[in-house]
């Protein structure tokens, strides 16, 4: 195939898999909507305070007893499976994009996004099957649709790279980069969905929508998890492979290029996110808080640079 | 914590001791390297909004003729230079001390944890968050040896093992994951080698960088630099001596297919000496493959178009022959010149203008614009100046800058601005009888010369210092204790774990010990799964 067809199959297989997330989208959110109306008798166990968050692990499977699955857990795997379905279709799209180039396919920010779409959700979907965190569904699909949408108001036909491009760390920086961002992606929402269930257990109005969420202590522990993963990653992806990068290309390590300076913001609140986990009076809520801030900053960086910015990370708009 | 530090003497009156102790505690707490690195956070975003001198000085300039009240205040305040700037080194620096001031105390606990034994069994290992009791029939010292080869763990990795026994009952403690401390401890020493490697490399270092023209050369001394920095440890005689012949430039940009005009190639060629005399090697240089000769990289950081004009002045000398680097300003190198001859007479003359490698008639019917960065139609547009160009006052000059107080722009009969607009080989006259000709095209480099010592010291110590975090972050320390005492209906055996760092797969973790206890007392695993219990209050 010629690369201009392969480029138009890339770009059938990326609006596909687009639609497809979008309907998995909409299966999470009636499976909220359901989960809304089902409302369930508080369980007592929100007024115990729970340690290390063991028992909590167990009451989400055991949440529905009954003989057929309740409708808002039918939802919850049509919502995981379209996920899988247009994340195979996203997949596609990322590597035959890379053919049609001739080169891996992250070189400008169309290609960032859907890869960066595509990294977060072969992540999530691995960690549901590892730890089963479909919980996240709605979040995790609704968030690549955005970046997805964002992708497509930046779409550039597939084309070769500029010089400053043409180099292996390419492959190294962004690949890591992305996956990183794909981790504290999965972070972000459990810390966000820890902050809502927390307040509410706290205040012992558990019920209803928020008893679909697992106890707060496990999701703040997916939460440490998932950025203690994408913390070295991005030490090394951003920081590392990115200061080297910048020697060879631009001729210094390092030199506070808007780009640079952000990413060492994000570098600098995920340091503290996890020095937070080990203070007292930091733990949780705040803890948590830090690394919602931490996961803006990671976006500012990717995104918020590139639009407001002109620095010498521009040739990636 | 704060009631003990108190304990030093009546709150008042703390003895300068005291009070030093009492801030040294202070400033190495984990909340005072979490409130400061939540400040290095907001104190670095300022850099990113406005403009800075040590990344892009033009811009600082541009920045305070926009905005000129608000300028000096920001100015007066470091804002323009976020990254050396009091305020922002304050916090770094007690960064700095309060990660080493955590570092000593912690290494100190962590060596004396190294020699310790696994402590002994507290005495009710059910009130323990994951714990289990059964009955077997082997003698305690049979179990401790059972669950001792299955708590040893991997050889390489192995867990510290203490076995006590006495006739009719057995204790064995095990405690492991001694490598989370050490990762964490190498991580955090790695910040301090990468600070202590950057701040020697910006100490030591230097980076200037300097405009080659086709068929010219360069030398690595200060005057050849356009620009140049150096760290305040640098001495302008330690530039390594070499010197490069610039033969070839290369500049290819794509003329079809999606990135029409965009770059292709960038490419410099020609031969290097490392010292006066030695012999002429061969050099490359492309974008993101420098140079490197003798400590120095040499970096091909932009290019350009240089065209060769020849100015015969009205007496009719030739008093100017030379390539002119015009510096591009987009991406169809639309670029900027500024031509200074200060050897006319009877006055001196002046060009300034814009040079398009691929003109064509724009719109607005007088401008012509470049379409493509190649230069396919190269077209110079000049006015002409004559007076006084200001180079005798020894005020330095930029060549890209007409310094025009003393000089008249040359009108024509029409008294309008002359123009000049010239294709490679054409001359034109100006109305005082000099003439101009744009003889040549040449291309130039801009070249980034720069040197960082030490750079190895970070990078290495980085690198160690990730394998130190991934540690700190995945290995769990953790204590297992197996007691064993003869009893009338078989020995009791007790087991119970305590993670240092709580986790969730505690109560599975021990599922899977007492498994493989059953296994290695040769009991079905029924008999250890009995009485299994899970606490979920430590």
């Amino acid at each position: 195939m010629s690369p201009e067809t392969l480029a138009q199959v890339s770009n059938y297989a990326v609006a596909s898999a687009t639609v497809v997330i979008a309907l998995a989208f909409l299966a999470h959110m009636a499976e909220w909507g359901f989960a809304r109306k089902v409302d369930q008798p508080v369980e007592e166990e929100a007024t115990v305070t729970v340690g290390a968050g063991a028992p909590a692990a167990r009451q989400s499977t055991a949440a529905a007893d009954d003989d057929a699955p309740s409708r808002p857990d039918l939802l919850s795997s049509v919502g995981v499976s379209l996920t899988g379905l247009g994340t195979v279709l996203l997949l596609v799209g990322f590597v035959v994009r890379g053919f049609a180039a001739d080169r891996v396919p992250w070189g400008n920010m169309y290609e960032f996004g859907i890869g960066g779409a595509a990294f977060a959700l072969v992540v999530y979907l691995v960690l549901v099957r590892v730890q089963a965190i479909q919980w996240l569904g709605g979040i995790v699909t609704g968030f690549a649709l955005v970046v997805l949408g964002m992708a497509m108001s930046t779409y550039v036909p597939a084309g070769p790279l500029v010089p400053a491009l043409h180099s292996y760390w390419l492959v190294i920086h962004v690949a890591a980069v992305m996956l990183a961002g794909a981790f504290f992606l999965v972070g972000a929402a459990s810390s966000l969905l820890f902050l809502i269930r927390h307040r509410a257990e706290e205040r012992g109005t558990v019920g209803g929508l928020l008893s679909r969420f697992p106890h707060s202590a496990v999701m703040d522990q997916i939460a440490y998890r998932t950025n203690a993963v994408a913390f070295p990653l991005w030490t090394f992806g951003a920081l590392i492979a990115g200061s080297i990068w910048a020697h060879y290309a631009w001729g210094r390590y390092w030199g506070w290029d808007p780009k640079e300076v952000w990413a060492f913001i994000t570098w600098v609140v995920y340091a503290g996110y996890l020095h937070a986990r080990a203070t007292r009076g930091w733990k949780g809520r705040r803890a948590a808080i830090i690394a919602l801030v931490g996961f803006l900053t990671f976006l500012f960086s990717y995104y918020g640079v590139n639009l407001f910015g002109s620095g010498l990370h521009s040739y990636a708009t | 914590m704060s009631s003990r530090e108190r304990e030093g003497g009546p709150a008042p009156a703390l003895g300068s001791r005291e009070f030093g102790r009492w801030i040294w505690r202070q400033l190495t707490s984990m909340r005072t390297a979490l409130l400061l690195l939540l400040l290095l956070a907001i104190a670095a975003v300022p850099g990113s909004v406005v403009p800075q001198r040590g990344v892009d000085a033009r811009a600082v300039e541009a920045y305070m003729t926009r905005n000129p009240t608000l300028s000096p205040w920001l100015d007066r305040f470091g804002f323009f230079d976020v990254y050396t700037s009091p305020w922002f080194s304050a916090i770094y620096l007690l960064l700095m001390v309060s990660l080493i001031g955590c570092i000593l105390p912690r290494t100190r606990v962590y060596l004396k944890a190294l020699r310790a034994r696994p402590p002994k069994a507290p005495k009710r290992l059910e009130r323990l968050p994951a714990s289990a009791t059964f009955t077997v029939d082997a003698s305690p010292a049979e179990v401790a040896s059972a669950a001792r080869d299955v708590l040893r763990g991997p050889r390489f990795l192995p867990a510290r093992v203490d076995v006590v026994e006495d006739g009719d009952s057995s204790e064995v403690r095990v405690e492991k994951g001694y490598l989370r401390e050490l990762g964490n401890l190498v991580f955090h020493v790695s910040i301090v080698l990468v600070l202590i490697g950057v701040a020697g490399g910006a100490l030591f270092g230097y980076r200037g960088a300097a405009i080659v023209t086709q068929g010219s050369g360069f030398a690595n001394v200060l005057t050849q630099y356009d620009e140049f920095a150096s760290g305040a440890l640098f001495d302008p005689d330690d530039l390594p001596p070499f010197s490069l012949q610039l033969d070839e430039v290369q500049a290819r940009f794509w003329t079809d297919g999606p990135q029409r005009g965009a770059p292709r190639l960038f490419r410099a060629a020609g031969t290097v000496e490392t010292e006066p005399g030695a012999d002429p090697q061969p050099f490359e240089i492309r974008v993101n493959q420098p140079l490197g000769v003798d400590g120095t990289s040499v970096f091909l950081v932009g290019q350009g178009y240089a065209p060769v004009l020849r100015v015969t002045d009205p007496e009719g000398n030739v008093v100017f022959d030379d390539a002119v680097p015009f510096l591009p300003q987009d991406g169809t190198y639309t670029s900027n010149g500024v031509v200074q001859v200060p050897d006319a007479e009877p006055q001196q003359l002046g060009f300034q203008g814009f040079f398009l490698p691929t003109a064509v008639v724009g719109e607005d019917e007088d401008a012509s614009v470049s379409i493509f960065p190649g230069a396919v139609n190269p077209i110079i547009g000049l006015f002409a100046f004559e007076g006084d160009l200001g180079l005798d006052d020894g005020t330095p000059q930029s060549v890209f800058i007409l310094d025009k107080t003393n000089l008249t722009q040359i009108l024509d009969e029409d008294g309008e601005n002359f123009r000049i607009s010239l294709s490679p080989g054409q001359e034109a006259e100006l109305p005082n009888g000099a003439t101009i000709e744009f003889a040549d095209l040449r291309l130039f480099a801009r070249f980034q010369v720069a040197s960082t010592p030490l750079v190895e010291l970070p990078l290495v110590a980085i690198s160690v210092g990730i394998l130190g975090l991934v540690l700190s972050l995945v290995v769990r320390p953790r204590r297992t204790w197996v007691r064993s005492r003869r009893g009338s209906a078989g020995t009791v055996v007790e087991v119970a774990a305590l993670d240092r760092v709580p986790r969730d797969d505690l109560p599975d973790d021990l599922d899977d010990l007492l498994e493989r206890l059953a296994d290695a007392l040769g009991v079905p695993a029924s008999v250890t799964r009995s009485e299994h219990e899970e606490n979920d209050q430590s």
